[in-house]
């Protein structure tokens, strides 16, 4: 029996890589549990709260959209609609192009890894650069995050120093503070010389139309700070009624990402500099990211539009931590990303059909998560989905003969005892393949097919 | 996974779904399953027409054939009284899985009328019958395994406090005690990998902890750290908590 394609990457993953990912999932989930329970009686409440939060505007995107976007309008704000990830580079390079502009700087936007606006930008001559430490880190090495939160958790110190090294950031030296430091240094000059602002949002909240985005390292902040336009790419769901709802919002997504009481810069923008301002952009565009999403929502894993990316599904997933996100092929990596990745590819699905089956079902991301996602249900809906499309599945063992026994009690007590005969057998001569897989890895008790049954009987006589 | 409101426990007469796993391998088991109940003056009757809860299709994606076996498993434990299964994992299939499958059936309201009587043993014993401790003996340093598909149900408190109560036992805490133990039935042959990866780290920190004996009330869990511990020439002694009940009967009291 052929073994599923994540299962072949992680058989792949060195031994440096898969400590880095491990190590640094587990103690983001240590600190993110004490934080939550040292400080809650019941943050379980506050999971469940924010859930039908976020539950609420995914089913009334139809009303809060149009809401949102006058109130943006309002605070003079441009609003764009993106209905693919094509049109949402588009809008982009349409913006810079009528300014002029050929110098990006980008805070962490996951909206712009969805839709490859680098390389899109690239390609007509628009130098994008990525400001967060991770972000920055990937990009130079042309590698890919793997993590929603910390896109470098596969990277050790010495990979990124003789990175830096290599790309004429200094000599090699692989302590935090310095290469933090070189990082600062060379993107300060960016900031000065950068045209415009690209960021994502966390939240855009309907009521006010606040755009909300935090950041532990100030970098939204410098890339609004010097330059005369912002633009915003928006996934669709990242709608929250009212400001009164990021109380909680930003409580939990602090916590959960990093163990964080509050993320160290939050920043609620209104809108474009006002009269009297000194500083910040001139112009502000919002450009709402569709691409896949109001397939999603049509669909019933509409759930999964809840998430907030915090990550700690990631760092609680056990597969996650033995594959890491590039075993996953997609932007979201993790349980969020084996539901949300298949799903956004729409009519394309069949691609990462494999991704929901790369799950033991333990259920842990449902435990973590802040907004409360049934995910390993939604993994399980997937699944469906994929058998009844036909979709061929690598390492899920056939069931049809399966359920022919165990749907007649006389066939069922004749295997009971037939089975017997595996006790006889070497392994390469089984004749279930999910058995010969079984004990690829481990052995297997001795059959005892029918004995309960006998014994059963002798008590009750 | 949250075990669905139940119909109070009235009566002590009770059916009892011994599990595939156990109709296959694990005898022993389901022979303590039986002993226990017995010993709470449960009448235990065993429908003989019954096979499996439908899970392995059910994870599989599979979902029609999931159904059919789902639909058997309705006949045959047909009735009022309550179904008892030793074992987290099948009783959450029937008492929540099954629901997602049927959601769209004519039949859901048989599949949640057999899941509102359908209880882990631990759960039944605990939350059911409300028994809170357990006489005998067993003279061990155990180490509590909790398997998945009990969170947010109330078995692994259940199984902890029954087990915890024995004269004799001393529960010891293991590193990383909310993590899989990489079994997860097809998960196990479809990523043999990375479950073997998660069984040997579940391994590595049950040893340090030094008990005398593993303790689960999920048999897939034990059978695949157990699979895996032999395979490592380094066997692991495991036991369902039914056995450790049932034994600390027997033991001096």
């Amino acid at each position: 029996m052929r073994t599923q394609p994540i299962d072949q990457f992680a058989a792949g993953v060195g031994a440096e890589t898969r400590a880095a990912v491990y190590g640094g999932s587990k103690i983001g989930h240590e600190k993110r549990t004490k934080l939550l329970f040292d400080h809650y009686a019941d943050p379980d409440r506050l999971r469940a709260l924010a859930g039908e939060i976020k539950q609420h505007v995914v089913e009334n995107l139809d009303t809060y959209l149009p809401a949102a976007e006058a109130r943006l309008e309002a605070n003079g704000v441009k609003v764009h609609w993106a209905s693919t990830a094509e049109s949402a580079c588009e809008a982009v390079y349409s913006i810079l192009k009528a300014r002029g502009a050929t110098r990006l700087v980008k805070a962490k936007t996951m909206v712009s890894e969805e839709i490859e606006l680098d390389a899109y930008l690239r390609e007509r001559g628009i130098e994008s650069l990525e400001t967060d430490l991770g972000e920055f880190i990937v990009q130079m090495d042309h590698d890919h995050p793997s993590h929603i939160i910390k896109p470098i958790i596969h990277k050790t110190r010495r990979q990124i120093a003789e990175l830096f090294e290599r790309n004429g950031l200094g000599a090699y030296d692989d302590e935090p503070e310095v290469i933090t430091r070189r990082a600062r240094q060379f993107l300060r000059h960016k900031y000065l010389g950068a045209d415009a602002g690209l960021t994502g949002a966390n939240f855009v909240v309907a009521e006010s139309g606040r755009v909300v985005v935090v950041t532990n390292e100030g970098n939204s902040r410098f890339c609004l700070a010097a330059t005369r336009c912002h633009i915003a790419l928006v996934g669709i769901e990242k709608i929250l009624p009212e400001d009164r709802d990021l109380a909680l919002f930003l409580n939990l997504l602090a916590r959960s990402a990093t163990a964080q009481q509050l993320t160290v810069y939050n920043e609620f923008i209104l809108g474009p500099r006002g009269a009297g301002q000194p500083d910040g952009p001139d112009e502000m565009h919002v450009i709402f990211v569709d691409n896949g999403r109001t397939d999603v929502l049509a669909s019933d894993c509409r759930d999964i539009l809840r998430c907030i990316r915090c990550g700690a599904c990631l760092n609680v997933c056990p597969v996650y931590r033995q594959a890491g996100g590039h075993a996953y092929r997609s932007v979201y990596p993790g349980p969020v990303g084996a539901v949300l990745s298949p799903l956004l590819l729409g009519k394309a699905f069949p691609e990462k059909a494999d991704l929901p089956k790369a799950s033991s079902l333990c259920g842990a991301c449902n435990e973590v998560c802040p907004v409360d996602i049934p995910i390993p249900d939604l993994l399980l809906r997937l699944r469906d989905k994929a058998h009844s499309e036909g979709i061929p599945s690598p390492g899920t063992p056939p069931m049809g003969a399966w359920a022919i026994l165990a749907t007649q009690p006389a066939a069922w007590k004749a295997a009971l005892g037939a089975g017997k005969l595996l006790n006889h057998l070497p392994t390469s001569l089984i004749p279930v393949p999910a058995l010969r897989a079984w004990e690829s890895k481990r052995d297997l008790p001795p059959w005892r097919g029918g004995e309960f049954r006998k014994w059963l009987k002798k008590r009750r006589q | 996974m949250p075990s669905p409101g139940r119909a109070p426990v009235v009566g002590k007469r009770v059916q009892l779904m011994a599990t595939c796993l156990c109709d296959a391998f694990h005898d022993d088991v389901a022979a303590a399953t039986v002993e226990v109940l017995e010993h709470l003056g449960c009448e235990v009757s065993f429908p003989e027409g019954q096979t499996c809860c439908g899970q392995p299709a059910f994870n599989g994606g599979d979902w029609p054939a999931s159904r059919r076996v789902v639909r058997h498993a309705v006949r045959t434990f047909c009735g009022a009284d309550p179904v008892v299964v030793p074992s987290g994992s099948c009783a959450a299939m029937v008492f929540h899985g099954a629901l997602l499958e049927f959601e769209h059936e004519a039949d859901l309201s048989d599949v949640e009328s057999l899941g509102r009587r359908t209880w882990e043993l631990g759960d039944f014993i605990v939350n059911g019958l409300g028994v809170r401790s357990w006489p005998g003996r067993f003279d061990a340093a155990v180490a509590l395994h909790r398997s998945c598909h009990t969170r947010g149900t109330g078995s692994s408190d259940a199984v902890a406090l029954l087990v915890g109560s024995i004269a004799g036992v001393r529960l010891v805490e293991f590193g990383e005690g909310e993590q899989c133990c990489g079994f997860g039935g097809t998960f196990s042959v479809g990523f043999p990998h990375i479950s073997a990866a998660m069984g040997d780290l579940k391994l590595e920190h049950v040893r340090a902890a030094k008990p005398d004996v593993l303790v689960s009330g999920d048999m897939g869990c034990l059978m695949h750290l157990c699979g895996l511990a032999s395979r490592e020439k380094a066997p692991l002694r495991a036991m369902h908590f039914s056995q450790v009940l049932s034994d600390a009967m027997r033991g001096p009291a």
